[in-house]
């Protein structure tokens, strides 16, 4: 009789929690609205798939874990891959030595193509040598628009960030901007750096340029809320990843300021704030476009010798604007994380 | 009771300047001296120099509306910052607890939106499995005996895998679905993050959260049983141990402290930003730990105080926002503020060996 007492609120308490989940989970606690229920199960289109013999390719990028941006590059790969009969080996390191490490491992792999981004173009220039020694067609993506012919890569699909800029710059112009400031949310990251650059090379009025902790949002809100008071005449803010713009509305919000954001790159979230004029504008490199078309290019090299851009220009994938005007066309596939 | 007093000469010096202080150790030192060893004093005094310094330099800072927005940046970090600071008293560090704030969140969203529940029903899950993540640390640390720097080192890189992994594996993104029109979502932000309006000024409501759990802290710390145990294990585990000092209860409990630190804070976040990127939080931790130190209290434990990382997490607020305020150049923001805690630092152990010498 001592002991059952005794131990008797020791057992409950994991009964008791049992009990509150099931209860919580069987008494109607599902939500009315939102929610994976109501979203609509039009999944990616059923494509045909090529007959060609199976391949291997290797997209060795620099991406750092947890980016928005890179998971669509990475499925737009992984489309053409599933189309082109293609096995697709997905790897990544921001540290270029890593990258370079990484290419290495592909090459040892025997693999039958490469897609690399050259963020780093020194550092993996010995690597492509070694690939291109082996006989693996070498593709670049994204970053390296200036290096890929110079370390001999096959094609190019991509956009120069500092492109980026100064369309966005322009941009700026059209929709008649004074002050705007670039927020940068990973310190001494190089194409964030040359995206403010950009801007600032085009932008007629003043750019101002803002570091804030991209790890941490309530740190991001705040920093930018702080600029927003220090300068009341900024009238534009320029965020350089699509996860900052909708914090930086909330921000204009604390702040009492009436500037309008704009943003670099795009995710789903992002196309319904467009929608609903939060945001402005953003610009957009068209991710997919270039993981596909990295992974396409190698295979119709491989199966029809073609150069894409003909082997002497860069194929552009950006940048292409998303505003008002067009977004409901680009919504839908936003929705379903490939845009 | 009588334990735990025993415990006491392992604490050096003790935390709080009792009643009646006349054994001996601390007959000859002057009522000033024994405020100046308090753990907290150091940081207070960094953090009027600094106040004045930035009010001076910085004249958006003088208005208060810039004020409620450098306390709700403080309060952020504060919220971890508290247990934390109980942690590293208790003389253990916990190094996953940024990217813990990330998998709480993360729970929450992704349970909810998958299962189209109630948001609360995340909220409640993400609870248990914080609780869960802080009672691992805590037993495994206890079970193995291994320097807790190691063990939640592992953890922090078990959990930053698994947010993206299960993230992208759930949601097909690396980032999680909008919830915002979801049932329940605007009562939890009305709990964790709403504002109210106070003197013409919008002030975040983790602002109070955050003074009411440093309230509780430091009743806690200086007014319970479990407050002596904390200093106890911190300063001598073994002779903590030997007294009757229930040592594993004790730094397991901290741990699942600091899960719900990083719950509530997640919940912040979640219920603020409506999504969560699975990548965010790396890093964070070591903010935490600079903002508990800062606030006095000592790496190697058994010493500090639940007041002083409010001080060194508003410091913290007010260093990263008034570099903005005065409109200064951004490059230089990371320099700055390791000056200002490597300075709180050495401030802080001038003061204690002004105060402790005789």
């Amino acid at each position: 009789m001592d002991r059952s007492s005794h131990h008797r609120p020791r057992r409950i308490v994991p009964f008791v929690a049992v009990a509150a989940a099931a209860a919580l989970t069987l008494a109607g606690c599902s939500s009315g609205s939102g929610g994976k229920k109501s979203e609509d199960g039009a999944d990616a289109s059923s494509t045909g798939k090529a007959s060609t013999p199976r391949m291997t390719v290797a997209l060795v990028t620099h991406q750092a874990p947890g980016d928005t941006f890179w998971d669509i590059v990475r499925k737009g790969a992984e489309a053409a891959a599933a189309k082109d009969n293609v096995k697709l080996i997905y790897s990544a390191d921001p540290n270029a030595g890593n990258q370079a490490n990484l290419v290495q491992n592909a090459i040892d792999q025997k693999v039958d193509g490469i897609a690399i981004t050259l963020a780093k173009p020194d550092a993996l220039k010995s690597v492509i040598g070694k690939a291109t020694k082996a006989g693996i067609p070498v593709v670049g993506i994204n970053s390296g628009l200036s290096d890929w012919k110079d370390l001999g890569l096959l094609e190019f699909f991509g956009q120069d960030e500092s492109v980026a800029g100064e369309a966005f710059g322009k941009k700026l112009n059209e929709v008649g901007a004074k002050n705007t400031v670039c927020v940068i949310h990973e310190q001494g990251n190089v194409g964030l750096t040359q995206r403010c650059d950009g801007l600032k090379k085009t932008f007629e009025g003043k750019t101002q340029i803002l570091n804030v902790n991209g790890v941490d949002m309530p740190s991001v809100k705040s920093t930018i809320t702080a600029k927003l008071k220090q300068d009341s005449a900024i009238d534009y803010v320029a965020t350089l990843g699509a996860p900052f713009a909708p914090t930086a509305v909330q921000s204009v919000g604390d702040a009492g300021s009436k500037a309008k954001v704009a943003t670099f790159d795009l995710n789903k979230d992002l196309t319904k704030a467009i929608q609903a004029g939060d945001i402005e504008f953003a610009v957009d490199q068209q991710p997919y476009l270039q993981g596909y078309l990295a992974i396409d290019g190698l295979w119709l090299y491989e199966n029809n010798g073609n150069y894409s851009g003909g082997g002497e220009q860069p194929v552009l994938t950006g940048p292409a604007f998303v505003d008002k005007s067009n977004v409901d066309a680009v919504s839908e596939y936003a929705a379903k994380g490939t845009r | 009771m009588s334990m735990t007093r025993q415990a006491e000469p392992a604490v050096t010096p003790p935390p709080a300047p009792g009643p009646k202080e006349t054994d001996g150790r601390t007959a000859r030192r002057t009522p000033a001296r024994r405020l100046l060893a308090r753990p907290e004093v150091g940081v207070f005094l960094g953090v009027v120099v600094v106040l004045v310094f930035f009010l001076i330099a910085a004249p958006p800072m003088r208005d208060s509306s810039s004020m409620a927005n450098i306390l709700y940046q403080s309060s952020t970090i504060g919220i971890m910052a508290l247990p934390v600071a109980l942690l590293m008293i208790g003389g253990e560090v916990d190094l996953s607890a940024g990217v813990a704030v990330v998998t709480s969140a993360l729970t929450a969203s992704m349970l909810a939106y998958q299962l189209s529940m109630n948001v609360w029903v995340g909220v409640i899950a993400a609870l248990a499995v914080s609780l869960a993540v802080g009672m691992f640390n805590g037993w495994f640390l206890m079970k193995t005996g291994l320097p807790s720097f190691l063990v939640t080192l592992g953890t922090f890189l078990i959990l930053q895998g698994i947010n993206l992994a299960v993230t992208k594996t759930v949601t097909g993104n690396v980032a999680t679905d909008d919830i915002s029109d979801m049932d329940g979502f605007a009562q939890a932000q009305a709990l964790f993050a709403s504002s109210f309006e106070l003197g013409g000024v919008q002030v975040k409501i983790t602002i109070v959260w955050w003074l009411v759990f440093a309230a509780l802290a430091a009743w806690v710390l200086l007014r319970t049983k479990y407050g002596n145990w904390i200093f106890a294990v911190g300063g001598n585990k073994e002779s903590a141990r030997a007294v009757g000092v229930p040592v594993n209860l004790t730094k397991i409990s901290l741990y699942m402290l600091v899960g719900f630190g990083a719950w509530f804070v997640g919940m912040h976040q979640l219920f603020s930003f409506n999504t969560v990127q699975s990548g965010e939080g790396v890093g964070q931790e070591l903010i935490y730990i600079a903002a508990a130190v800062i606030g006095g209290c000592l790496m190697t434990g058994g010493y500090g105080s639940a007041i002083g990382p409010v001080f060194g997490a508003f410091m913290f607020g007010m260093v990263q926002q008034g570099i903005v305020y005065a409109g200064w150049n951004p490059d230089w923001f990371k320099a700055f503020l390791g000056v200002m805690l490597l300075g709180a630092v050495l401030i802080n152990l001038w003061v204690q060996r002004t105060a402790t010498r005789r």
